[in-house]
């Protein structure tokens, strides 16, 4: 027997052994119990106008989220992808964003959509079937909803790369300096497209923010099937920064993304930020965490929950009053409302309708198809059903 | 008006560089594109020329050249991206079928992919494994991209640039074995036939031959070996694959009676199955015989110290052309 082979240091000494609680590079500026707490490098004076603002923005978050859960029961959606626990998340990194900058979302990013001003109505018409994106991508700078994992991600490293041609990158100009934000969750990072766009931002100092929510399950599958190390630190390994930050504080979740956002747009390339969160709900309406996860985990992570921890804050500092809960308590029914009288209004699609749009003009060979169809079904016209 | 006798590589490289004066928004990406012009040298001094903000060396992922390309169509430029070789293609193959395909789609027309993906396609120049494929079939099955192939140095001129200005994705097919060949004589003044079109490169009476890419060039030395021996072949240069013009085929195949189809990708599934059934249901009662298929038999692509066994070749198109008359 010989001695095992030195190869490098042990990686639990390099990364520290544990990642389960966030680990000691968390960023956090509001703790789980409602405290400030500063830190040197990551931090904003919010205003109290900017804290009402973030909450109110989480609370109606999440009742997109409630409401929308509630019409895929009702069956007025086939299915629908839940954001419960990651409104911090969303919200944070959304309102960090300038109206310049564009947006690459996965399928779950409802509350960065709001951010953005995309109808949260416009959402659920890819989850009723109506359409496969009701918005144009290019009025809020919102792309739409990606469910191929984590192939935005590269869209958004290309479209970073045409900003740098257009001129809207390191020009000192507020107004005119723009970035891109691609969002992806623990379970991307293991795709090809993921690292591909690491690469090429890296590569071409594009100017990208990589914003992975790590809510730690991907369906039933733990980040540890993921990755052996903290997912921020693979950063490093393609040559730019990375930081985990609370994904449940949304103060934190904003000064980070704000800083990174920043550094994209002044021409400092590519940046990761891990937003360290949880899945409270499942996957999506079909999933069943029970199969696979244990509750305690669950209650652990109520206790973090990320709208709780800002109204003790809001409420132990007099920053709010009743009539502010009452208020936002209102929009938030008349939010429901909308959501579903406007859901069950959103008219299906014809059938002739699925020939168009193919391409930019329709071919012959497509009206063709549309032609021969549309008389078969006219054939049906006046018979007796 | 200016004429040269020009190669496919030159008449693709001239091609590209006019494109790339007549709208500033046509970036070109790839693997070696640049300071090396290309494995080909398709791209040859357009980097010295446009700079590297517009002809861009990747790294090697092509998965994230097309999917870049994506972001940068969806900022408004014209991306034209080279995929090495053919065997090349398929770690990029969700971002062209999934992404690229159908974002104009899912977007109901909000959002157009005006992207190039440029393939050096077919055998037949001595390479190791995976350099001598044609994968058309798999993109020309897939609804929302555009498939063409050039065959001779004026339509790699033309072509590029009606592929580039053209709105939607088009794959762009160039027959490799046929970059350095062949010259022929070049019009820049001339208006080209659009792009979507067949095109009859040789008439006949007696039988209709259908190719595109490498084997238009096989079938016209068939149809000239044939007429010595007293057969009069029509050859068809496809040019598009997808959407497919069909027009001129049926107009021929009405005449002759009988139809050859040949393509060196494989023949299972492949282009000729479709134009097989295309014509026989619109050239039923014209027909003497069944339309046969002249490809690569169902294989993978073999050591190429056997290639000329393995593409289709002049003796095997005249074979099944015989065969159509024996029937």
């Amino acid at each position: 027997m010989s001695d095992p082979v030195s190869f490098g240091p042990d990686l639990a000494d390099v990364f520290g052994p544990s990642q389960t609680d966030g680990g000691p590079d968390l960023v956090q500026l509001l703790t789980p119990e409602g405290e400030r707490v500063h830190h040197p490098e990551f931090d904003h004076d919010f205003s109290a106008e900017e804290l009402r603002g973030l909450y109110r923005d989480m609370v109606l978050t999440r009742r997109i989220d409630v409401e929308a859960t509630a019409l895929q029961r009702h069956g007025e959606l086939g299915i629908w992808a839940q954001l419960l626990g990651q409104e911090a998340a969303q919200i944070g990194a959304g309102r960090a964003l300038r109206p310049q900058d564009y947006v690459f979302p996965t399928y779950r990013e409802h509350g960065v959509a709001y951010c953005k001003g995309v109808d949260p109505l416009r959402l659920l018409g890819l989850f009723r079937g109506v359409d496969q994106g009701g918005w144009d991508p290019n009025e809020n700078n919102f792309g739409l909803y990606t469910i191929v994992i984590g192939a935005q991600t590269l869209h958004a490293t290309g479209y970073a790369m045409g900003m740098q041609r257009d001129g809207v990158v390191g020009t000192g100009d507020p107004e005119r300096d723009s970035a891109v934000i691609a969002h992806f969750g623990d379970g991307a990072s293991s795709q090809g497209d993921v690292n591909e766009a690491f690469i090429f931002a890296a590569s071409y100092n594009a100017p990208v923010v990589f914003f992975c929510q790590n809510n730690q399950w991907a369906i039933s599958e733990p980040i540890e099937r993921q990755t052996r190390i903290p997912l921020y630190q693979r950063a490093l390994g393609f040559g730019f920064p990375g930081i985990r930050v609370d994904g449940n504080d949304v103060l934190a979740t904003y000064a980070v993304t704000k800083a990174a956002l920043q550094r994209a747009r002044e021409g400092n390339g590519p940046s990761f930020v891990e937003a360290y969160t949880y899945r409270m709900g499942a996957h999506t309406t079909t999933d069943d965490p029970t199969r696979y996860r244990l509750n305690d985990e669950l209650e652990h992570w109520k206790l973090k929950d990320p709208i709780e921890r800002l109204k003790v804050y809001l409420r132990r500092n007099g920053l709010v009053d009743q009539e502010f809960f009452d208020d936002l308590d209102a929009e938030a029914k008349e939010l429901g409302h909308h959501l579903r009288e406007g859901c069950k209004a959103l008219p299906d699609p014809k059938p002739l309708d699925q020939f168009g749009y193919v391409f930019s003009e329709m071919t012959d060979e497509i009206a063709a198809q549309r032609d021969e169809f549309a008389a078969y079904l006219a054939s049906f016209e006046g018979s007796h059903s | 008006m200016s004429t040269s006798k020009i190669t496919l590589a030159k008449g693709l490289n001239m091609g590209l560089r006019k494109a790339m004066e007549d709208d500033d928004k046509v970036l070109l990406m790839g693997e070696d594109v640049g300071k090396l012009g290309g494995v080909f040298r398709i791209t040859d001094g357009l980097q010295k020329d446009f700079g590297e903000d517009r002809v861009i060396d990747s790294p090697l992922a092509e998965s994230g050249i097309v999917g870049t390309a994506v972001g940068m169509a969806l900022r408004g430029y014209r991306p034209v991206v080279e995929i090495q070789f053919d065997g090349f293609v398929y770690p990029a193959y969700d971002q062209i079928v999934c992404q690229v395909a159908k974002y104009t789609y899912r977007s109901q027309g909000k959002v157009k992919m005006p992207i190039v993906i440029r393939i050096p396609f077919g055998g037949g120049i001595g390479a190791v494994e995976h350099h001598s494929e044609s994968p058309e079939a798999q993109f020309a099955h897939t609804p929302g991209l555009k498939v063409v192939a050039c065959s001779n140095p004026v339509d790699g001129y033309w072509m590029i640039q009606q592929a580039i200005a053209h709105d939607d994705p088009v794959i762009f097919l160039e027959p490799k074995r046929q970059y350095h060949a062949d010259k022929a004589e070049l019009d820049e003044s001339a208006t080209p036939e659009p792009l979507f079109t067949s095109r009859v490169v040789r008439a006949g009476s007696d039988a209709t031959v259908l190719a595109y890419g490498p084997t238009v060039k096989t079938a016209l030395k068939c149809a000239e070996a044939a007429e010595s021996e007293g057969r009069s072949l029509e050859v068809i240069d496809l040019r598009t694959l997808s959407p497919l013009d069909m027009a001129p085929v049926y107009e021929s195949v009405r005449r002759t009676g009988r139809c050859v189809v040949t393509h060196e990708a494989h023949v299972n599934l492949g282009m000729g199955a479709e134009l097989a059934a295309r014509v026989t249901e619109e050239c039923f009662y014209s027909l003497e015989a069944p339309v046969l298929r002249v490809g690569a038999f169902d294989t993978p692509y073999p050591p190429s110290r056997i290639e000329e066994e393995y593409l289709p070749d002049l003796d095997r198109v005249l074979d099944a052309v015989d065969r159509t008359f024996a029937f």
